[in-house]
């Protein structure tokens, strides 16, 4: 069977079954060559699975693997071009830093010298060069990630896996890291595989994410399609915040569709394959893409009354209780002219959509 | 300052009792350790310290008798511990390593049941194993059986170190491209070596003074350092015997300190 040679990674309906559990349900992505691409999704998803069985951990239970079109499930992890960066690091505490480094060239037949150089250089490229003779339990964790980071870099592999590598780091280091490791990328063109389960991480990060929840692909794109046209229900409530609202389709003309609420209100979208006249099916409206108004600037604007403002630095929050108490989120950038937008609690205000704005769903 | 609750050291009579274990543990140790200085042929009377038994265990009448069996001791313990340490590391690497298999509660129940087994009917068992099988006694058969009962002590401090190193250290060496041998002796083996060292003294130390299985598989004429000694105190106590009871206390202290650093040292590199 050919593949297409050009993508590192093609995953083709691989199922993994522990026993009676399924693990992943018949996945089937493509990873292409030089891309920053991510797992997101919440714990127990099977990121880290799906990771191993490109790694040569665990067997495929169903389904291939191809690495540039070469079928992989018969190599053995050390013959495959590919290296880790573990969850937990796991540097070796007996050897120093350097040594750590050079170890996946030596075992790849380079001699010591040669192997001790190159180590040297890449440790170089992480900052690292001061450590070299430090045993890896006399560095801080943000330095310990490094050396990982170092490690699995120098047998120059073809995909790097990485399994959530800045989840025990704390926020400013790991916002650095996360410049640092999209820096690495595109200076090695290397492809990264990237697992994590923030969001925000995938976001900033990523040249594509596939968005995985129980064993299952939900959607796979970048970070804009992914926040702006979520697939699914799922999709639109994991990335960032958004309002979920049950609606049920009243009419459609092909391009949008007239939808009602629960509590009657209607607003009008645009249509989704899937979804007659009639059914029901999800709506998703981020809170920055509504504004409140004094007056109403739109026919199809909802009234509504503020309960509660919640200052948070770059915005303000505000709760709205729509007709029926229906809760809403809108986010009101801070600034001038923003903050002539913000209404004291118990204020009767209008709720302006954007167009655009409002995702409907079918699942 | 209020006193804790569950304190100990609050119990009545925990002092007293504290006390009189130390006491028989250590006194008789300390007499035959004092004694063997004495300058005289009596065991109870002191008459002035000398070296003068050190000397006689050396060059002494029994000197020759001695010499041979500490020899064979330390000849016998040296070689039962390295091959019951080798057959422990591999056999803890099996259990632990091995996944979950059938039989591995059965399996570690086998290899550790030795330890209690009364010492008196394991020797009888196998000195009718030797006999049925027609194997002369003999220095081998002292050896064979000794690296029999030494394997579950030395596998105890194996397997203890064992399980504490996570197996994602030698996956990340199979990820950097070692193959499985590469990442059991460069990786799992330097990580366990605090308990295989631990594992060959242990083995090492009951090896040297077990008595009860070597005096029952011993052929005639053949004789370790704890037997000659039995048989030297069968003809009364001379303090030619504490001199040598000092000196393989002082080397087994000597051994259990070693044994220490080395746990100790392995803290450091503790994954
Ligand atoms: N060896 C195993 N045997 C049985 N079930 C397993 C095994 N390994 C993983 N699982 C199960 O497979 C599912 C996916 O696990 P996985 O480790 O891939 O999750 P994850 O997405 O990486 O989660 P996290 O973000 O918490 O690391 C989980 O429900 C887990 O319990
Ligand atoms: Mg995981």
């Amino acid at each position: 069977m050919s593949q297409d040679s050009t993508n590192a990674i093609d995953v083709r309906q691989a199922v993994k079954r522990y026993g009676d559990f399924t693990a992943l349900k018949t996945i089937s992505l493509s990873i292409h060559d030089n891309e920053f691409f991510t797992l997101l999704g919440p714990s127990g998803c099977g990121k880290t699975t799906l990771l191993r069985m490109i790694g040569g951990f665990e067997d495929v239970t169903e389904g291939e693997i191809f690495l540039y079109g070469q079928e992989i499930e018969s190599l053995p992890p050390n013959k495959r071009p590919v290296n880790t960066v573990f969850q937990n690091y796991a540097l070796f505490p007996h050897m120093n830093v350097l040594d750590n480094v050079s170890f996946g060239l030596e075992m790849l037949g380079k001699s010591k010298p040669e192997a001790r150089q190159r180590a040297g250089e890449i440790l170089e490229l992480v900052q690292l060069s001061d450590f070299a003779a430090r045993k890896p339990a006399q560095l801080s964790g943000g330095q310990q990630q490094r050396v990982a980071l170092a490690r699995a870099l120098a047998p120059q592999p073809k995909v790097l896996l990485l399994d959530e590598p800045l989840s025990a780091l704390d926020l400013k280091l790991r916002k650095a890291m996360q410049l640092e490791l999209k820096h690495l990328q595109r200076e090695t063109g290397i492809t990264f595989i990237f697992v994590t389960h923030d969001q925000d991480e995938a976001l900033t990060m990523s040249d594509r994410i596939a968005v995985m929840s129980a064993g299952e692909l939900q959607q796979l794109g970048d970070a804009r399609d992914i926040y702006e046209k979520p697939a699914n229900r799922f999709v639109a409530d994991f990335i960032g915040e958004t309002n979920l609202i049950d609606v049920t389709i009243k009419s459609q003309d092909g391009q949008r569709a007239l939808c009602e609420f629960p509590n009657g209100l209607t607003l009008t979208c645009d249509a989704r394959a899937g979804l007659e006249d009639g059914q029901t099916g999800h709506m998703s409206i981020r809170p920055e893409r509504m504004k409140l108004h004094a007056a109403q600037v739109n026919p199809e604007n909802f009234t509504g009354r503020v309960v509660e403002n919640v200052y948070a630095g770059t915005h303000v929050q505000s709760i709205l209780h729509l007709k029926d108490d229906m809760k809403l989120t809108v986010r009101t950038q801070n600034s001038d002219l923003g903050n002539s937008m913000v209404f004291e609690p118990g204020t009767e205000v209008f709720v302006d959509v954007e167009r655009g704005a409002a995702r409907l769903m079918a699942h | 300052m209020a006193t804790r609750k569950f304190d100990v050291r609050s119990y009545p009579g925990f002092l007293a009792i504290t006390v009189l274990c130390l006491t028989i543990l250590y006194v008789p140790l300390m007499v035959v350790a004092v004694y063997s200085f004495n300058a005289s042929a009596s065991i109870v009377v002191w008459e002035g310290f000398s070296l003068r038994w050190y000397g006689d265990v050396f060059v002494g009448p029994e000197s020759t008798k001695f010499k041979v069996a500490a020899r064979n001791s330390f000849v016998i313990a040296i070689i039962a511990a390295s091959v019951s340490t080798t057959i422990a590391t591999l056999a803890a690497t099996a259990m632990i390593r091995g996944g979950t298999f059938r039989y591995r509660t059965l399996s570690f129940g086998l290899i550790s049941l030795p330890l209690m087994v009364p010492e008196i009917v394991t020797a009888v068992a196998t000195l009718i194993f030797f006999n049925s099988i027609g194997f002369e006694r003999g220095i081998l058969t002292i050896l064979l059986a000794h690296i029999a009962f030494c394997i579950p002590f030395a596998y105890l401090p194996i397997a203890a170190r064992m399980q504490g190193i996570e197996d994602t250290y030698e996956q990340a060496a199979r990820d950097l491209h070692a193959t499985k041998r590469q990442a059991f002796t460069k990786i799992l083996l330097p990580l366990m070596m605090p308990g295989i060292i631990s594992g060959f003294l242990l083995a090492f130390i009951i090896s040297l003074d077990d008595f009860i299985i070597t005096n029952f598989v011993k052929g005639a004429g053949v004789e370790t350092l704890p037997t000659a000694i039995f048989g030297a105190v069968k003809q009364g106590i001379k303090p030619n015997i504490m001199a040598i009871s000092t000196m393989l206390l002082a080397f087994s202290i000597v051994m259990v300190t070693i044994s220490y650093f080395v746990s100790k040292s392995g803290e450091n590199n503790k994954p």
